[in-house]
């Protein structure tokens, strides 16, 4: 087994290796992506969380192959039905967005079509690929999907802004799942949704995705949204995957210095502490120095970390870290 | 001793059109005062569409009420003189949301500083101005030879949030009303930001309402707490007893949907009605009662009054009834006699 | 960080080289009018200065027209003039509109209201034809005055873009802050908004001095304005009432139109390398 898989690689529904996405400007490549590896098993929910300059909303436009240009895919792979998104020309890949691999977008809600029915935007998809269903059937699907999703029927001739931003949220979900993909890449599906919706919109998810068996990558920067919905967590730190590790035993017992300085600046509900944040600031992507990412930042730096990036490595069963402490 | 500021029976109406008119009540008899003296933290806790950013404004003089009155020490804001608003301006201070959108790209930090102290009179001299801000800088954590003198966009936004901080400490104020101060930062930038906030309150004797619709956070720097939903006051109190032992089946809700940084305890995502259609409109009594698993009819006609239900907590719901009925004086003595909790 | 101010201009005209290439030509025309007047005496712009009709030779470079002017000369006291009358009306509509722009986007009320309306209105009459009348009225007008008329609506639609430019720009958060911190409103628009907007102003600017020039050409061309002076437009109307172009003097009119339209091509480029400052989402400041 390689670094670049974190679980058996046959059983994997998408394997992502050395993943490397830049963005070329006037004043050098931004390394927003800079070697990411990890699979995803079927019907996993695996999370990726960084803060802002950690790279994780450049990787769910990755998987989905819809990066524009001055972004480009500079090399690694992404595995996907044993065929390589990264290097697919585009025809192919339209064919799978959305039958194989579907995105609910950040304030995906805003992006529904305002003057078209919410039932038109649901059979959208099935008509982009070319499936065919008589009026019965079309009826009966959309009455499914809107279910699946905790929706009334009624909700099928409503337009848009006749919706709560929940209950569009919710529209997004049906949508992605229309087709039955095996992986849904939901980049911070609740950003803009209050807390009680946000439960209401992820345990709908995590229902569908649980009725279809589509594995789910979770992005996003709210630790306690992670611990509620996913199964294992990949913390991303300037372009790079610090720590990959079952979601429990990372809250329990963080390995990288980031992770655990991380989890310490969250404010607890139980009882009042000292509030501790991560002095200084992210590196930028643009020069990046060799060695470790996190080395000014890091309060267990030794001399190593400065030269030698650390690679990302199994120290225990499922516990990968990217630390020279290891 | 009038409070510093109060509302009394505040009701901000938003109308939209010229012929249909569509009415938004955003804040709806609203009685809330703030004493400053011991100097506390107040929060208030509500989600999208509470009025908890009505709110801010009100009490800022932002905008007007559409009914009730805004009082400054006792004065309505809208007669205060030039020389009261003045003082008005300096006494209360604000922090805005978004550190990207209040600073003027034009100019560099400093002069969001240098206003303040030229506007107040706060310095004479050049070098006394370079001194304050200086010092105002270093009392939040900030090197001033590493901020003075560079632009808005060459600091994050946590950094950015904190030279408003800053900024508010200059004017020595009463009260700081927090707008959300920390919910467009990062999460290893935000305890920063809110332990500043702390820290202004124990070391500076400033009073703060921190308007959030993160409980966690309000939780943490806060002594007292009011729930808003959809512009009225659910419950309201010390904080330790409002977040542990929540008596209003929304705060109940608000508390479960949490997601709370620990895999072991799960929200709960049970005992609470979902919304499966477009929202009804208000029909008078609880706004609550829509989605309330203990409604009873009489939610649905009339609204229900603050119950006293501990000695330092209130809330308006019938399910309490057997409490005293409490006045906004009572709740306002709870406030007053509260003290500061580390 | 610290480079000086000209290697941060000519850095940036590298990056865009619309605004280079325009500001050249334009500086070009302003060469030649300068050089020119220190060169070829201006008397020989007068009519019976030289044979009629004459085409172009060593002697006479661009040729003579129908009244002996010597066409050199012609060009050389015509092209400032044209210029000078669209900076003037130019300067002169953007500064009315952008005080009329700040007061009505900032104090709103009925001053606002006013403003609105009487732009609104103005702008959907055809200015040409309150051109025309005005300079009917007004005959055998001076350069100056002819600024003034077509400054008369010059003002119109500047008010309005920047209006709604102000307008959104109020709403920022630093406005909201400048008010809380005691700045009073004639304060905040100079201070907070104004430096915001110089771009914007600027390119306003270029383009209400390249609607100015064109207006003026425009009635010149049809016969109003100062009559005895060789201004572009009135060389243009000399050739048409005397078919200049029928009757194959093409010296007569091929000197006026090449510099008509590298003003215009100059201003042009000038006004779209400019819109990319004034575009806000392309103003990240590096």
């Amino acid at each position: 087994m390689t670094a670049a898989t974190n679980h058996n690689s046959t059983a994997a529904v998408l394997q992502v290796r050395d993943l490397r996405v830049y963005y070329h400007t006037t004043r050098g490549s931004v390394k927003a992506v800079d070697g990411i590896s990890f699979s995803l098993n079927p019907g996993e929910r695996l999370g990726l969380v960084g803060e802002s300059g950690s790279g994780k909303s450049t990787i769910a436009l990755t998987l989905m192959r819809l990066l524009k240009p001055p972004a480009r895919i500079e090399g690694g792979e992404i595995l996907l039905d044993a065929k390589n998104l990264a290097t697919l020309p585009d025809d192919q890949v339209r064919l799978l967005r959305l039958a194989s691999i579907a995105l609910i977008a950040q304030g995906a809600m805003n992006s529904l079509n305002p003057v078209i029915r919410v039932q038109d935007q649901l059979m959208d998809g099935f008509a982009d690929h070319a499936v065919q269903l008589s009026k019965a059937e079309r009826t009966a699907r959309v009455r499914e999907l809107l279910e699946r999703v905790g929706l009334k029927p009624e909700v099928a001739w409503m337009y848009p802004h006749e919706l709560s931003g929940g209950m569009k949220q919710r529209v997004v979900i049906a949508i992605a799942i229309s087709l039955r993909p095996k992986v849904i890449v939901a980049d911070e599906p609740t950003s803009a949704l209050d807390v009680v919706v946000q439960m209401q919109v992820m345990e709908t998810l995590r229902k569908a995705q649980q009725e279809i068996g589509a594995a789910v990558i979770l992005i996003g920067h709210d630790m306690g949204l992670m611990a509620q919905f996913v199964d294992r967590l990949g913390v991303m730190y300037a372009g790079k995957l610090m720590e990959i590790s079952p979601v429990g035993e990372i809250f329990a017992n963080p390995l990288h210095p980031y992770s655990a300085l991380l989890i310490a600046s969250l404010p607890s509900l139980t009882s009042k502490s000292q509030l501790q944040g991560i002095p200084g600031l992210p590196p930028s992507l643009l020069n990046r120095q060799g060695g470790c990412p996190f080395y000014a930042r890091c309060p267990k730096a030794m001399e190593v970390c400065q030269t030698e990036e650390p690679p990302l490595r199994e120290i225990h069963p499922q516990r990968w870290v990217a630390c020279h402490l290891y | 001793m009038p409070p510093l500021l109060e509302l009394r029976h505040v009701t901000k109406t938003f109308s939209r059109g010229l012929i249909n008119r569509q009415r938004t009540v955003a804040v709806e008899d609203f009685s809330f005062a703030v004493n400053t003296d011991p100097a506390s933290i107040t929060a208030v806790v509500g989600e999208s569409g509470s009025g908890k950013t009505t709110l801010a404004r009100l009490l800022l003089g932002v905008i007007t009420p559409t009914a009730g009155a805004v009082l400054y020490k006792g004065r309505d804001l809208r007669t205060l003189t030039p020389e009261e608003r003045h003082t008005f301006r300096r006494e209360v201070q604000v922090i805005f949301q978004d550190p990207f959108d209040v600073y003027n790209p034009f100019y560099k930090i400093d002069h969001v500083l240098e206003v303040p102290i030229e506007k107040f009179g706060l310095a004479h001299s050049q070098k006394e101005k370079r001194a304050l801000a200086e010092q105002a800088l270093q009392t939040v954590g900030l090197r001033p030879e590493e901020t003075l003198g560079r632009y808005p966009h060459q600091f994050s936004g946590g950094q950015r949030q904190r030279i408003m901080v800053a900024r508010a400490l200059l004017l020595k104020p009463k009260l700081i009303i927090a707008d959300e101060p920390a919910s467009m930062i990062d999460a290893s930038s935000r305890a920063t930001v809110l332990a500043n906030l702390r820290q202004l309150n124990q070391d500076f004797g400033i009073s703060f309402i921190y308007i959030t619709h993160d409980l966690t956070t309000a939780y943490q720097i806060s002594q007292n707490i009011v729930v808003l939903y959809a512009g009225s006051v659910t419950e309201v109190g010390d904080v330790e007893m409002v977040v542990n032992q929540p008596r209003h089946p929304y705060t109940q809700l608000l508390i479960g949907s949490i997601p709370l940084p620990d895999p072991t305890r799960h929200w709960n995502p049970d005992g609470q009605t979902v919304q499966t259609t477009a929202a009804q409109p208000w029909h008078g009594g609880c706004k609550f009662a829509d989605r309330c698993p203990h409604v009873m009819p009489k939610c649905q006609s009339t609204p229900p009054p603050l119950y006293r239900t501990d000695p330092r907590r209130f809330t308006t719901c019938y399910l309490h009834e057997a409490a005293p009925v409490a006045s906004d004086a009572d709740a306002l003595a709870v406030f007053a006699a509260s003290t500061p909790t580390v | 960080m610290t480079t000086s101010r000209t290697a941060d201009i000519l850095a940036y005209l590298r990056r865009n080289p619309r605004l280079a290439v325009g500001l050249v030509i334009l500086t070009g025309i302003l060469l030649f009018s300068g050089i020119g007047s220190l060169t070829v005496n201006a008397k020989l712009a007068r009519p019976l200065s030289a044979p009629p009709f004459k085409p172009p030779s060593l002697q006479y470079p661009f040729g003579t027209d129908k009244f002996g002017r010597n066409m050199l000369a012609a060009m050389i006291v015509g092209t400032p003039l044209t210029l000078q009358v669209g900076l003037i009306a130019g300067v002169l509509g953007v500064s009315i509109a952008t005080v009329l722009a700040f007061a009505s986007a900032y104090y709103g009320g009925w001053f606002d209201t006013v403003i609105r309306w009487v732009v609104d209105v103005g702008l959907t009459i055809p200015s040409i034809m309150l051109l025309i009348m005005i300079a009917i009225v007004v005959r055998d007008i001076t350069i100056t005055q002819m600024a003034l008329v077509v400054a008369s609506t010059a003002w119109l639609w500047p008010t309005r873009t920047m209006r709604s430019q102000v307008l959104s720009l109020k709403e920022r958060g630093y406005v909201e802050l400048a008010r809380l911190s005691g700045m009073s409103g004639l304060e905040i628009i100079l201070k907070e908004l104004m430096p915001n907007l110089i771009p914007i102003i600027v390119a306003n600017l270029v383009s209400t001095i390249a609607s100015a020039i064109l207006a003026t050409i425009g009635l010149e061309a049809l016969g109003l304005g100062p009559s005895e002076i060789p201004t572009l437009g009135r060389i243009i109307y000399w050739v048409i009432i005397y078919s200049g172009v029928l009757q194959g003097y093409w010296w007569w009119w091929v000197p006026p139109i090449v510099i008509i339209v590298l003003i215009f091509l100059g201003l042009f480029l000038a006004s779209t390398g400019l819109d990319e400052i004034a575009n806000p989402r392309l103003r990240r400041v590096a």
